[in-house]
């Protein structure tokens, strides 16, 4: 009964709670939450350290483990714990929410909306979040899965951009249909395992350990169950429409805990619940998954290019990544799986850092408008860097976090899936076409776009159609500045963690390989490339 | 000794950092940080060269392995070095031209206010490509690989004001990208098959794999080769990356890293080894790119972008002589060096002469400048003779070497090859003559014309940062040829290699071929003279040109080709997803609302016994919670 875990869940809840009794006091609320952000990342660190990878590769499946009975009729626990896949994930979890603080922190609100009920939805979210990953009782999981949608429901509703309440309840009703259908499965998986067990659990461990006992046909129709939730969520081609608006709508803090952190749930969904739970399903839908996933990969991508808003810009490739990560799931490669748990963390991370961007170039223009844009590496050269290397790592150029993901899932589905890797590899060029097109339509070329202009004359560079003198501007400081101190803050650590993660990810794969290790053991499958290769 | 290694990419590494992160302060004197961290790593080549020049033959290929870079399951790819005598000779050629041209570029780059900017970019390029040539695994190169495109990309669209220097830097990257598509692929084909991807590994083992397979592999390796070093059919951005400031076309497009995919050749020699198709396709693509260089080369008035299609006519001659085998390796990294040397050289000159033309390109505004800028004159001239064969000079060695084993080959291959490879010689020396009449004799048309800044031309000589690279780059070009054949450059590589294979028989003598060559040379020189120098040079472009000529001038259709193939069906597909993505939204959120009420339906009649009545309450309680939240009114 290790209590870590408990904590880990309470603090966020607390921080949220003692926003409503400071909901007057603005700074101190904002400095309230940004401490219980930072106590939560220290934790999450601790707990980092103390993660023992040795013992997880002799076969220990979670640490940190902590369990009571909860409904005893039902046989559910408040059961938590974490394998190495969790931990990245939490440790993703707590390493933004500090920097999304900051960024959130001089944020122009709508009206009549306050800074304490906003970091309060933060923290509730970040709640969430970190039950959903630590959860170990499937049940439990499935309250937090649909817990989640309530706090992310209200920053988006509350918070959020002029189509905010269209936009919230597209997400809400996409993520209960899901939440619904995976509901019914997880009944179920109940019942099955009552059959088979003689008494119903929803403990994973019990359920993995009578996995391989389940027909497949039964397997198969509770995997759709689970599948269609996490598909939705992640979201997968064709369940991706309800993701522009909610990231385009959602105020940038939200969208980067949405895109970058809640989405992942889908995908970690697929590898902590499917892949186990339901081996023989898995591997025989696998060939669903894998098409649904390249053409996410080409459709995402080839979206993103005929985006006229940033935000949504965003949101498609993400969906185009979204599709390399269910390719590297529904591979069945030890590298396959490293490499999509991995690129879930690197997606959070260069995702996370491209809304950022899109956040600080409204915060000047006032637009979400890509054409509003236009030559901003000459007015602000530092905001021009950060963009382009938030998209470099998003196409995954090497010596960024995203190669090393990008490769091993591309490297580690090669072997049992070559045409879909093919195709998906061919992806890469796409990635490269919408990011630089991207970054050529708003940064480089000639000063222009409406909201630069704007920005520019009220900031007294140049009169109504006055020629404007960009040095000036820029040497002013005014109109459309470039990165200050704090927003250097913002970006600072994620550049860091970004090139760090490229040229030294062992760390972070040294506890996601014997995790992924013990899924392939789960699924009974050996590594399809083995020492040697398979021409020996 | 070889713990030194790591230096050789950190340093320059470190000083594009320094001049990243330093700021305006460093404005100062960031430029020196830059040439010190360049200067620096070429010491460090030169002792680990000399270093390894002590050893036996045999033991001149040694490992540096600094970490275990990605690692799982079966997989394990090492953050490592190899030192050897194919990656030493690039670490010289990369950091010695390096050098020099960060030094001219302290220069060039005087007047431009991103300067800073300038040489972080350029010493990352320098980080990359030695990371490039120095990785003892395949994940290493592609490292290298794609992050000398990143700085080829920064470094092309330099002048990010322009749009069509974005537009440049945009295409360069997006086709280096479909050659990376083929580069990877071959590495997971590898990884496959041999559960490796270290080069001694895959070196060692690769005759267990399937033929077929290695077959596979070498096409795939050669589209990222062409990629990178603007092969056919992927040739057509290097002409566009002029568009970036004359010494990153004088370091990246023509001496380093458009030279990659050579390099990648004759390093995956082992793998070529295998395969005659694989190795016939190579020297295939080769000769059709020495062609379309040399062909279009005589129609262009902009004197970077002939000698940009002069650049990928050459290394057409290094990938045609790799993939002549054994018998060609170690011609084409023998031309390499030179080149390297000659066009770096001559676009140093033609910087230079820029710099005096208020940076206008068009040839047809030049005219007489010899006189006004002897030394760039002199140097760019002994370039010139190097580059067109002039004999004895060092491009008269190293290309004639390679038309002789073209020749060597057996049957229409040799015919093709050497036929090929000797009429474009003769087309080099009517373009580069044309260059140079319409550049440095003849009137001078400049003096009626005005700049296209506005101002009258005032040219001059550069300044001495300028010219001394100018000057070492110009003996290179005369001595380098005679130099690296005396000390047996042939025998230094054959560790990584191979032996460079005797030539016999073929489609013709081997001693009548340089004669040939000399005579398709001076041929083309003649031609030139008749028809440039023999006449007024008109100052505007004629439009009324024969078929041929129009043909070259618009890059014989290969811009056209890609925009009817690629470009637009691409636009209409992207306009026709997003009119489909934003439709099917409608439609789907509607069948979401309709399904919502049938689904509890269906989910009741699931469930059985007493799990029914908890199913129903939560499902109650899910409908009473969106109820409610629809209830909440946002205002």
């Amino acid at each position: 009964m290790n209590p870590m875990l408990i904590i880990l869940l309470l603090v966020p809840v607390v921080g949220a709670l003692l926003m409503y009794p400071l909901r007057h006091n603005v700074p101190a609320a904002k400095a309230t939450a940004m401490v219980t952000a930072l106590v939560e990342f220290l934790l999450v660190v601790v707990i980092w350290v103390g993660y023992d990878t040795a013992a997880a590769a002799a076969g220990t499946r979670f640490q940190y483990e902590f369990s009571v009975p909860w409904i005893p009729a039902f046989g559910t626990h408040l059961a938590f714990g974490i394998d190495g896949i969790a931990l990245v994930l939490i440790a993703l979890t707590a390493f933004l929410v500090p920097g999304l603080m900051l960024f959130a922190w001089a944020e122009k609100l709508p009206e009549g909306r306050t800074a304490s009920g906003y970091f309060a939805l933060l923290l509730a979210t970040q709640a969430t979040l970190m039950g959903v990953f630590t959860a170990t009782d499937v049940f439990l999981f499935y309250v937090f899965f649909e817990a989640m949608l309530i706090p992310m429901y209200f920053l988006i509703g509350r918070f959020g951009g002029p189509n905010r309440q269209y936009a919230s309840v597209k997400f809400f009703l996409y993520s209960l249909l899901g939440g619904l259908i995976m509901l019914a499965s997880l009944i179920g998986l109940y019942v099955t395992s009552g059959n088979v067990l003689g008494q119903g659990t929803f403990t994973w461990t019990e359920l993995q350990a009578i996995a391989q006992d389940v027909p497949t046909s039964t397997q198969i129709w509770l995997f759709l169950g689970f599948f269609v939730a996490f598909a939705i969520k992640a979201p997968l081609v064709p369940f991706h429409t309800w993701l522009p608006d909610a990231g385009a709508e959602a105020p940038i803090v939200a969208a980067v805990l949405l895109v970058g952190v809640l989405d992942k749930v889908g995908t970690f969904g697929f590898l902590r619940y499917c892949l186990p739970l339901f081996p023989d399903a898995s591997q025989a839908l696998a060939p669903l998954v894998i098409t649904l996933a390249v053409i996410g990969v080409i459709y995402g991508a080839l979206l993103a290019v005929g985006q006229k808003d940033m935000s949504r810009f965003v949101a498609y490739t993400s969906i185009a990544h979204f599709g390399f990560i269910a390719l590297g799931t529904f591979a069945f490669s030890s590298q396959a799986f490293a490499g999509a748990t991995l690129y879930m963390v690197n997606h959070g991370l260069s995702t996370g850092m491209l809304f950022v961007m899109v956040g600080l170039l409204v915060a000047r223009g006032g637009s979400r408008l890509i054409s509003d844009y236009g030559g901003v590496a000459k007015l602000a050269p530092l905001l021009a860097g950060c963009l382009l290397l938030a998209g470099m790592s998003s196409l995954a150029l090497p010596g960024t976090n995203s190669f090393v993901s990008e490769f091993l899932v591309l490297v580690g589905s090669f072997p049992n899936e070559p045409v879909a890797t093919i195709i998906a590899t061919v992806g890469i060029i796409f990635a490269a076409l919408y990011v630089l097109w991207f970054y050529q339509q708003t940064m480089q070329g000639p000063v222009r776009g409406n909201a630069v202009i704007k920005a520019l004359e009220t900031a007294g560079a140049g009169g109504p159609g006055a020629m404007i003198d960009p040095a000036v501007a820029a040497s002013r400081g005014a109109g459309f500045p470039d990165l200050t101190k704090r927003e250097i803050g913002v970006l600072a650590p994620l550049i860091v963690v970004i090139v760090l993660l490229g040229f030294f990810p062992g760390p972070v794969l040294d506890v996601i390989n014997p995790s992924v290790q013990a899924t392939m053991t789960e699924l009974g499958l050996p590594d399809p490339v083995p020492a040697g290769g398979t021409s020996r | 000794m070889t713990a030194l290694a790591p230096l050789l990419f950190v340093l320059p590494a470190l000083g594009a950092l320094a001049n990243l992160l330093a700021g305006r302060r460093a404005n100062a004197w960031g430029h020196w940080v830059g040439v010190a961290a360049v200067v620096a790593s070429f010491v460090v080549g030169l002792l680990l060269f000399f270093e390894t020049l002590g050893l036996e033959p045999e033991q001149r290929s040694r490992e540096v392995s600094l970490f275990s870079w990605i690692s799982s399951g079966t997989l394990d790819v090492d953050f490592g070095i190899r030192l050897d005598p194919l990656s030493l000779t690039f670490v010289l050629l990369i950091t010695g031209v390096g050098s020099l041209i960060h030094l001219y570029s302290v220069g060039y780059m005087s007047h431009d206010p991103g300067r800073r900017r300038f040489f972080a970019q350029l010493n990352l390029f320098v980080a990359a490509m030695l990371i490039l040539v120095l990785g003892n695994n395949f994940v290493m190169l592609y490292l290298g690989w794609e992050g000398v495109g990143l700085a080829s990309y920064l470094l092309i669209g330099f002048y990010q004001d322009r749009p069509s220097a974005a537009t440049a830097a945009k295409k360069a990257f997006l086709m280096n990208r479909v050659g990376d598509v083929g580069l990877a692929i071959a590495i997971f084909l590898l990884w496959l098959e041999l559960g490796t991807l270290q080069y001694t590994e895959v070196f060692a083992r690769i005759g267990e794999v399937p033929s077929g397979t290695v077959l596979a592999i070498t096409i795939l390796l050669l589209l990222g080769a062409c990629g990178k070093s603007g092969q056919f059919p992927l040739q057509s951005w290097l002409p566009d990356a002029m568009e970036g400031p004359t010494p990153v076309s004088a370091l990246i497009h023509a001496a380093t890293m458009v030279t990659a995919g050579v390099y990648l050749i004759a390093r995956t020699n082992p793998i070529y080894n295998l395969t005659e198709t694989g190795r016939l396709v190579v020297a295939l693509v080769g000769v059709v790119t020495l062609l379309i260089g040399a062909i279009i080369g005589c129609a262009y008035d902009d004197i970077k972008k002939v000698l940009a299609y002069s650049t990928v006519s050459q290394i057409g001659y290094m990938i045609l002589a790799v993939g002549l085998g054994p018998a060609g390796y170690a011609l084409g990294i023998f031309h390499l060096l030179t080149h390297g040397f000659f066009k770096a050289g001559l676009f140093l000159g033609a910087g230079s002469v820029m710099h005096a033309m208020n940076d206008d390109v068009n040839m047809r505004h030049f005219g007489g400048l010899g006189r006004r800028m002897p030394i760039t004159f002199v140097t760019f001239g002994l370039g010139y003779l190097a580059l067109i064969g002039f004999p004895f000079l060092s491009g008269y060695f190293s290309k004639d070497a390679i038309i002789e084993a073209a020749f060597a080959q057996e049957g229409w291959q040799g015919w093709v090859f050497g036929g090929a490879a000797t009429l474009a010689a003769g087309l080099t020396a009517f373009y580069m003559t044309r260059l140079m009449i319409m550049t440095f004799f003849g009137k001078e048309r400049w003096k009626e014309l005005k700049a296209p800044d506005g101002q009258d031309y005032h040219p001059h000589e550069s300044p001495t940062t300028m010219t001394v690279p100018m000057i070492v780059l110009a003996v290179g070009s005369v001595f380098g040829g005679f130099t690296l054949s005396a000390i047996g450059l042939y025998e230094w590589l054959a560790p990584s290699l191979g032996e460079l294979q005797e030539l016999e028989g073929g489609a013709l003598p081997h001693a009548l071929v340089p004669w040939l060559v000399v005579l398709f040379s001076a041929l083309g020189v003649l031609v030139a003279y008749l028809l440039v120098g023999r006449r007024p040079t008109p100052v505007e472009r004629p439009e009324r040109v024969s078929l041929p000529v129009q043909a070259a001038r618009r890059d014989l259709y290969a811009d056209a080709v890609n925009e009817t193939l690629i470009e637009r069906p691409g636009i209409w597909l992207t306009r026709a997803l997003v009119f489909v993505d934003n439709r099917g939204v409608d439609g789907l959120v509607n069948g979401v609302a309709a399904g919502l009420g049938g689904s509890s339906g269906r989910l009741r009649r699931l469930q059985t016994g007493f799990v029914r009545s908890y199913a129903l309450s939560m499902l109650g309680g899910s409908v009473f919670v969106v109820a409610a939240l629809l209830a909440v009114r946002f205002a």
